[in-house]
């Protein structure tokens, strides 16, 4: 009973402690967009608010909250409300099975870095609630009783959809070679052969694979067609204003924050280090051993947040017919050949 | 078990809360203006023609039915995939014909057009 109280104390204290966080992350995830995107076309970017500019996010959500909520006469009220719910509130479960790192040790109790990254369904949690998330964008387009939205979410509905099933595929072969479907369990074996191991050299092919679909699954560039401005306006969120339309943003950021952390977690080798906390004179389970695993999680989740932006601003936004013909005739076959060959590679050589 | 699962649970309750929390802050300090112009659809500024539920392109339908079929498939590959290595050779020959299959309809469609978006 006392065991169960103190498991209650430290998730609610863990998840309050990472929902502040990822709304910081977010926010800095806005902020290296408009900043990179800024030095890439030769301009300063955001410099007024706080030094180089680093409080203009939160300037920006800060207006957004004292905006008026506008929804349009002819909107479905309810499912107007709760699209922006789902979206954000998606957005930031996600985050319950990603371990920032190993564990540290408070005494006798062993603390995860994260909320509950040892659970044995992370992978197919991680999968579960990206396909939600489409809900929150379809039921966005639909309930808005606008042209423009219900074409961006009609659109992003099918892309998204569309992709998650190369995504899912990509991800089998991972989970063959960890044998489980805990993200801490993938990020062990990418372990050892000083980075050699790590799945991006390991599984070439289904990473390609995954950092394209991750890239139609968060709508971004070049596959933002859902919110294409010159023909759509914004896409699902015209009709949005707002709050409303601020955790439509904040969900979207917090979602390319997810995939980055995802692409660190499951190809780069996410939180490992190539050296025993022995090696450098720590103990198995100290905090500063584990700070340390964070901070290279971290990097790696900053660098893909860069690559994101880079290339926004580096491909052309595909058409929708080339997007289609992408996902379903290039990237479906080539993710269950890749996931029967890493099974037949499993099966035979080890 | 309800070790792992609770703080689970505890992630999902208190990320919506914080997104129903953010609808009612918002709601709180948000102003209130609203005129008759404001509350329209919007349409590029012209008075809107007609009601967004409307019939659209039947493509979308059949992604979505194409995304069911496949996706399917793809959770019956997970249980087994999983335990690939122990498994051993016969789950892998029974999943390579179970896959042939899988690529027998995807071909069939393929070759009916169900992936041409024209």
């Amino acid at each position: 009973m006392n065991d169960i109280v103190w498991i209650i104390v430290e998730a609610v204290a863990k998840v309050l402690f990472l929902v502040l966080i990822l709304q910081l992350t977010a926010a800095a995830t806005v902020y290296l967009e408009r900043k990179i995107s800024a030095f890439i076309q030769i301009r300063v970017g955001p410099n007024r608010v706080g030094p180089w500019g680093t409080l203009q996010p939160f300037a920006d959500v800060l207006k957004l909250f004292l905006k008026e909520d506008i929804v349009p006469k002819a909107a479905d009220k309810f499912f107007h409300s709760l699209a922006p719910i789902i979206s954000l509130g998606i957005a930031l479960a996600v985050w319950a099975v990603i371990p920032f790192g190993d564990y540290f040790m408070i005494g006798d109790r062993k603390i995860m870095l994260g909320v509950a990254p040892d659970v044995n369904i992370g992978v197919l949690y991680v999968l579960a609630m990206t396909s939600l998330g489409v809900y929150g964008i379809t039921l966005a387009g639909w309930s808005s009783n606008s042209k423009y939205s219900l074409l961006g979410g009609l659109r992003s509905s099918a892309q998204m959809i569309s992709y998650e099933l190369s995504m899912g595929l990509s991800l089998l072969a991972v989970v063959m070679m960890a044998s489980s479907f805990s993200l801490n369990d993938i990020v062990a074996i990418q372990e050892g052969w000083g980075g050699w191991k790590w799945n991006i050299f390991l599984q070439p092919v289904g990473f390609f694979i995954f950092l394209t679909a991750a890239f139609a699954e968060t709508n971004r560039a070049p596959f933002d067609l859902p919110e294409a401005e010159p023909e759509l306006v914004g896409g699902f969120n015209t009709e949005y204003s707002g709050m409303k339309f601020g955790m439509f943003f904040l969900a979207e950021y917090a979602n390319v924050a997810t995939s980055s952390a995802l692409i660190s977690l499951i190809y780069l080798g996410g939180w490992a280090l190539p050296f025993s906390p022995e090696a450098i004179g720590m103990q198995e389970g100290s905090i500063l051993f584990a700070l340390l695993q964070t901070l290279v999680f971290v990097l790696k989740v900053i660098f893909m947040i860069f690559f994101f932006v880079w290339v926004r601003w580096s491909i052309p936004r595909f058409r929708y017919d080339q997007l289609m013909y992408l996902g379903w005739k290039v990237l479906l076959p080539l993710s269950l050949l890749n996931a029967l060959v890493t099974a037949a590679v499993i099966v035979f050589a080890i | 078990m309800i070790e792992e699962y609770l703080p689970l649970i505890i992630m999902l309750v208190l990320g919506f809360g914080v997104a129903v929390l953010f609808l009612y802050l918002a709601e709180w300090l948000g102003a209130r203006r609203t005129t008759h112009g404001k509350q329209t659809t919007y349409e590029s500024g012209m008075e809107p023609l007609g009601t967004a539920r409307d019939r659209f392109s039947i493509k979308f339908y059949m992604v979505a039915v194409s995304f069911i079929v496949f996706d399917i498939e793809v959770v019956f590959m997970y249980p087994w995939a999983v335990q690939v290595g122990e498994l051993g050779l016969v789950a892998f020959w029974t999943m390579t014909v179970f896959m042939l299959i899988l690529f027998a309809g995807y071909f069939y469609e393929l070759k009916k057009g169900g992936f041409e978006w024209d």
